[in-house]
């Protein structure tokens, strides 16, 4: 430490652990709380598709799986675009 | 009313033991009937840093298969009138513990007015962890500021939410407290180690204590004299602290920043 430690830019190694816990650790929560493991493959190929006709945002699109009396209901929430944003189909 | 508190962790080797020893100390020293009982079959341990190694005759397993009373098998301490530990067996079969048996000895304790049952976890996520936690009110997830242990304890706290009697009954579940381990308040300012609140943001848990990395914790298991009995030590207050944040006491937390240093060691290091 001392005056050496003003001028270093590179972040902290508890930083570096912070940072990598808190992505595995989101990541293993929705695994195991999140419904059946082929949700995020789901999401991503939905998200794909809507692309081809919306231009939507990565986060515009929810997939839920809920559980009701015995029954499982998948949700799926896509929100659009305001209108004057909307564009054109992208063509691929 | 009898509370159950599970020690648990996940990862070995962070200070199950040595919390689960510390706080049963700690609470029958502020007058409290508690029980101990060691849940890592196979491997026996509390006993040796409770200090009562030589007077096991039964243990757990004993209990839950009928070959002696409750009473014969708990140990009492030597320096606590109302404190007991139920050792763990040395068997090296996987099925002694059931659910059934457990809760029997449980139910037992809880019949002859014990305020606590701590219950020492074995590492792992195998069945001896499962039983431990399965029948808890509370859980003392112990931590060390290190990204495996922290990510272990993750696990522990999905099990904690799912599998517990607490969380199948849907009443509430489990509460948990976080319960920092080797703690080196050095080491956090030189940014080498997390922080307390590093770790309480990414496990989402309220701090119950940080105990800071202290020689004395392995005095303190050589001699058999759980580290919270040695009041001169840094470990020794953290734990106490501990044990009054469990009886629903607020207490700042200590030992958590290292002395200040004065304008030339800053300057110049050090």
């Amino acid at each position: 430490m001392g005056l050496l430690a003003l001028f270093r830019r590179t972040p902290s190694s508890a930083t570096v652990a912070k940072e990598r816990l808190r992505i595995i650790v989101a990541q293993e929560r929705s695994a195991r709380g999140g419904g059946p493991d082929y949700l995020p493959l789901l999401r991503r190929e939905l998200l794909e598709v809507i692309r081809k006709y919306v231009n939507v945002d990565p986060d515009a699109i929810q997939v839920n799986v809920e559980r009701e009396e015995g029954q499982e209901v998948l949700e799926l929430s896509v929100t659009l675009p305001e209108r004057k944003a909307a564009v054109a189909p992208t063509t691929p | 009313m009898t509370e159950i508190i599970v020690v648990t962790s996940g990862k070995g080797g962070v200070g199950k033991t040595t919390t689960s020893a510390s706080l049963a100390c700690g609470l029958a020293r502020r007058g409290k009937k508690v029980a101990v009982i060691d849940f890592d079959i196979g491997l026996r341990n509390l006993d040796l840093i409770m200090g009562c190694e030589r007077r096991v005759v039964y243990d757990f397993v004993n209990v839950i298969n009928g070959d002696c009373t409750l009473k014969q098998a708990l140990i009492k301490d030597k320096r606590f009138e109302t404190l007991f530990v139920l050792a763990a067996s040395q068997t090296r079969d996987k099925d002694a513990l059931t659910p059934e048996g457990v809760k029997r000895v449980l139910d037992e304790l809880a019949a002859e007015q014990f305020d606590y049952i701590i219950c020492d976890s074995p590492a792992g996520i195998e069945k001896g962890a499962h039983l431990a936690m399965y029948f808890a009110d509370r859980a003392v997830v112990v931590v060390n500021p290190e990204v495996s242990s922290v990510r272990d304890s993750d696990r522990i706290l999905g099990l904690l939410a799912s599998k517990t009697a607490r969380a199948e009954a849907g009443n509430g579940g489990v509460k948990e407290h976080l319960l920092l381990t080797r703690y080196s308040p050095r080491r956090v300012a030189t940014g080498e180690m997390m922080s307390v609140s590093d770790v309480k943001e990414i496990l989402g848990l309220d701090v119950v204590g940080v105990v800071p990395e202290s020689q004395d914790v392995l005095t303190a298991s050589n001699a058999g004299t759980p580290v919270i009995l040695n009041e001169t030590s840094d470990a020794s207050q953290a734990y106490d602290d501990a044990v009054s944040r469990l009886l629903g006491e607020t207490k700042p937390l200590r030992f958590i920043e290292e002395p200040k240093k004065g304008f030339f060691a800053r300057v110049f290091g050090g």
